[in-house]
């Protein structure tokens, strides 16, 4: 921990000198009309620690290599047609900063990932307010430390899965900060692997081919206050650990294979006030171990969560479930999670000494979702009057329910958490 | 002669006090729960646990009630120059077509509420198709016994096996044979109980359909198919013809 703040003071210091540095060295004005005219031209002529500024205009450029520790920033909006004919702007050096900029125009590769600006192992690089349209992969960055992707809007027009790429890509690097970026159409929205340190903040990803946010071997990252719309399979996280999970929202993923969050290795992670609104399956756990899940709320969801026997000590602790067709699932006849203080809507119990707290233990799982879970087809019997009857029975006479899978302390009313944004 | 008999029957049957509270009762609850749910889907999957529920058991048991009710009027009317079984098909679709109508108004404040929509039409549709359904079958139970008390125990017993019973062989099948392919087998199945077929046909057209994952893809492939609908529409109305028939043979060869 130490050592990343030491890191960051140094960055800073380093930023700082950066910017007294090109204060003093040249800026270098680029036009359609003047010279240099291309963004090639004047990192041409560019020493370190200059800046480009690019003005309004239209730049049909592409295999842009920044290989210079410039800033490269866009006055009044302009615009770099790639023109599909390779990558947008690629970054080799450290200490670049690239905003304010419009790059269009990627074409798909099945060879190189093409992508709207790519960082190959640069530190310190800061991807500020620009717009890439129409990209195969948008920002693509590898091998690098100590990066700022903040503000990008990021458009895809993916059409399928093998031909398609993700919004935002990193791959084996740390300490990178993804913040209040927007992005649509691609395969995967956010695509993590080998990325450890990193805080993905505040980004809207939404109507993605596959997943709003897939990451895997990528451990001790942060995900606060996302929103995960309508991605085609929901979020899915793989093979990591120390993972924190917080506000963030996942929603309307609604299909046959869509799930809000797929939790697959993951483990001593903690989810904390996210929403889970109009999934087919909020969260399904497979093979994770040790993970908090405290003051979450599911609602209209499918499944509130599937949790598979695999799946030990997570702790469900505190959570709202509101109006969904089942609150838990599992394929397991034995429990070895805590379910404790959360608020079921289906709950019937009472509480009799006015503590907030249901007198009468409650138990998630239903004996239909326990038969579907055995026998998929019986899902023809959904909304049945005598699937009803039988949840009734079982209520009252439990007899195939795991008997440990129990809220010991069911919460009588919703709890009201820290911030919840009203899923719309 | 016959059409004359169904217009005096199905207007008798439009003033009665039961038909009256049966639109009332079906009003109020569509009225109550279009008007307290904000999504218009999730109101019509409500109706239609009620409509599964309430319609064939107010068809089955006010169908044999009243066809025993009617017994003297039915005897007076074969008493005149007219057939037998017009007699029966007026008397029939006289019932019915009132039973169809007061379901349909009955449900029109969901429909006003929510707008017309996909839903709401096949909302519609199967509960007038499972009001055709159950007053034959009501019928047919009738008129195979003199003894009202008998009648009407038989349309209970119709009710309770297609209702609940069924379902529960057919979980029990699926349960026991459930590492074997079952697909086909289940849409056999279900095409053999109007009840299911009718659920089935409307949740697939809501986004419920969802749930069904890749189990019920193939059940959505089949239902969802213009073949597959064709296919159990048909089924629906055989379960319509099926019973008037056996009950039109009986009814014409039954003494009075």
């Amino acid at each position: 921990m130490n050592l990343i703040s030491a890191n960051r003071i140094s960055l800073i210091v380093i930023l700082f000198l950066n910017l007294i540095h090109t204060s003093s060295a040249k800026e270098i004005r680029v036009c359609n009309d003047c010279q240099p005219s291309t963004l090639s031209q004047a990192i041409a002529m560019s020493e370190d620690g200059d800046m480009i500024i690019l003005q309004s205009g239209y730049y049909k450029e592409h295999d842009i290599v920044v290989d210079k520790q410039v800033s490269i920033i866009g006055e009044g909006n302009p615009v770099i047609d790639v023109g599909l004919k390779g990558n947008g702007i690629s970054i080799i050096k450290p200490n670049v900063l690239v905003k304010g900029l419009t790059i269009k125009n990627i074409d798909v590769n099945y060879l190189s990932e093409l992508s709207g600006i790519k960082i190959d192992y640069a530190e310190n690089c800061v991807i500020e307010d620009n717009i890439l349209d129409l990209t195969f992969f948008g920002i693509y960055i590898s091998g690098s430390k100590n990066c700022k992707v903040r503000g990008n809007t990021i458009t895809g027009v993916a059409k399928t899965e093998s031909s398609s790429g993700n919004g935002i890509h990193l791959w084996k690097c740390s300490e990178i900060q993804v913040d209040n970026n927007r992005i649509s159409g691609h395969r995967d929205g956010i695509y993590l692997e080998f990325v450890s340190s990193s805080s993905i903040s505040e980004n809207y990803s939404t109507q993605n081919l596959r997943y709003g946010l897939h990451f895997m071997f990528s451990d001790g990252n942060n995900y606060t206050s996302n929103t995960f719309d309508k991605n085609g399979a929901g979020v899915a996280v793989m093979y990591s650990k120390n993972i924190v999970m917080k506000g963030n929202t996942f929603q309307n993923n609604w299909g046959d294979a869509s799930y809000g969050i797929l939790l697959k290795e993951l483990y001593d992670g903690v989810m904390e006030n996210n929403v889970f609104f109009k999934n087919t399956i909020g969260i399904y756990l497979e093979g994770s171990n040790r993970i908090e899940m405290i003051n979450n709320d599911f609602i209209e969801n499918g499944w509130a969560m599937n949790i598979l026997g695999n799946s030990e000590d997570n702790k469900i602790i505190g959570n709202n479930f509101v109006n969904n067709t089942f609150d838990i699932s599992s394929n397991s006849s034995r429990n070895y999670n805590l379910y404790s203080g959360n608020y079921w809507d289906k709950y019937k119990g009472y509480d009799i000494n006015r503590d907030g707290v249901g007198d009468v233990p409650y138990r998630p799982v239903s004996l239909f979702s326990l038969v579907l879970e055995k026998s998929p087809e019986s899902i023809v019997m959904l909304r049945s009057i005598i699937v009803d009857l039988l949840d009734a029975m079982e209520k009252i006479v439990p007899s195939i329910i795991p008997e440990t899978l129990i809220d010991e302390q069911p919460r009588i009313t919703k709890s009201e958490h820290d911030k919840h944004k009203q899923p719309s | 002669m016959s059409l004359k008999i169904l217009k005096y029957v199905f207007f008798d049957l439009m003033r009665s006090r039961f038909v009256l509270t049966y639109i009332g009762i079906l009003a109020f609850i569509s009225f109550g729960v279009s008007y307290f749910s904000n999504d218009e889907m999730k109101t019509v999957l409500t109706l239609l646990n009620i409509v599964l529920f309430i319609i064939p058991l107010v068809s089955l048991i006010f169908g044999s009630i009243h066809f025993y009710d009617s017994g003297e009027f039915t005897e007076f009317l074969l008493t005149q120059p007219v057939s037998r079984s017009s007699v029966f098909r007026a008397e029939y679709l006289g019932l019915s077509l009132a039973l169809s109508l007061a379901v349909v108004a009955g449900l029109l404040p969901a429909v006003i509420i929510d707008r017309l929509s996909v839903g709401n039409v096949y909302l519609l549709g199967i509960s007038v198709i499972l009001t055709f359904v159950f007053t034959g079958l009501a019928y047919l139970a009738s008129s195979m016994n003199i003894e009202k008390v008998r009648g009407i125990g038989l349309s209970i017993v119709i009710w309770l096996f297609m209702a609940v019973i069924f379902d529960i062989i057919v979980i029990l099948l699926i349960y026991l044979f459930r590492d074997y392919p079952l697909e086909k087998f289940i849409i056999i199945l279900t095409s053999l109980n109007p009840i299911d077929l009718g659920r089935i046909l409307l949740l697939l057209k809501t986004d419920v359909s969802a749930l069904m994952g890749f189990t019920g893809a193939s059940f959505k492939n089949f239902f969802g198919s213009s073949i597959g609908m064709l296919l159990s529409i048909a089924a629906l109305f055989l379960w319509v013809l099926i019973p008037y028939l056996l009950a039109i043979r009986i009814f014409r060869r039954k003494n009075f």
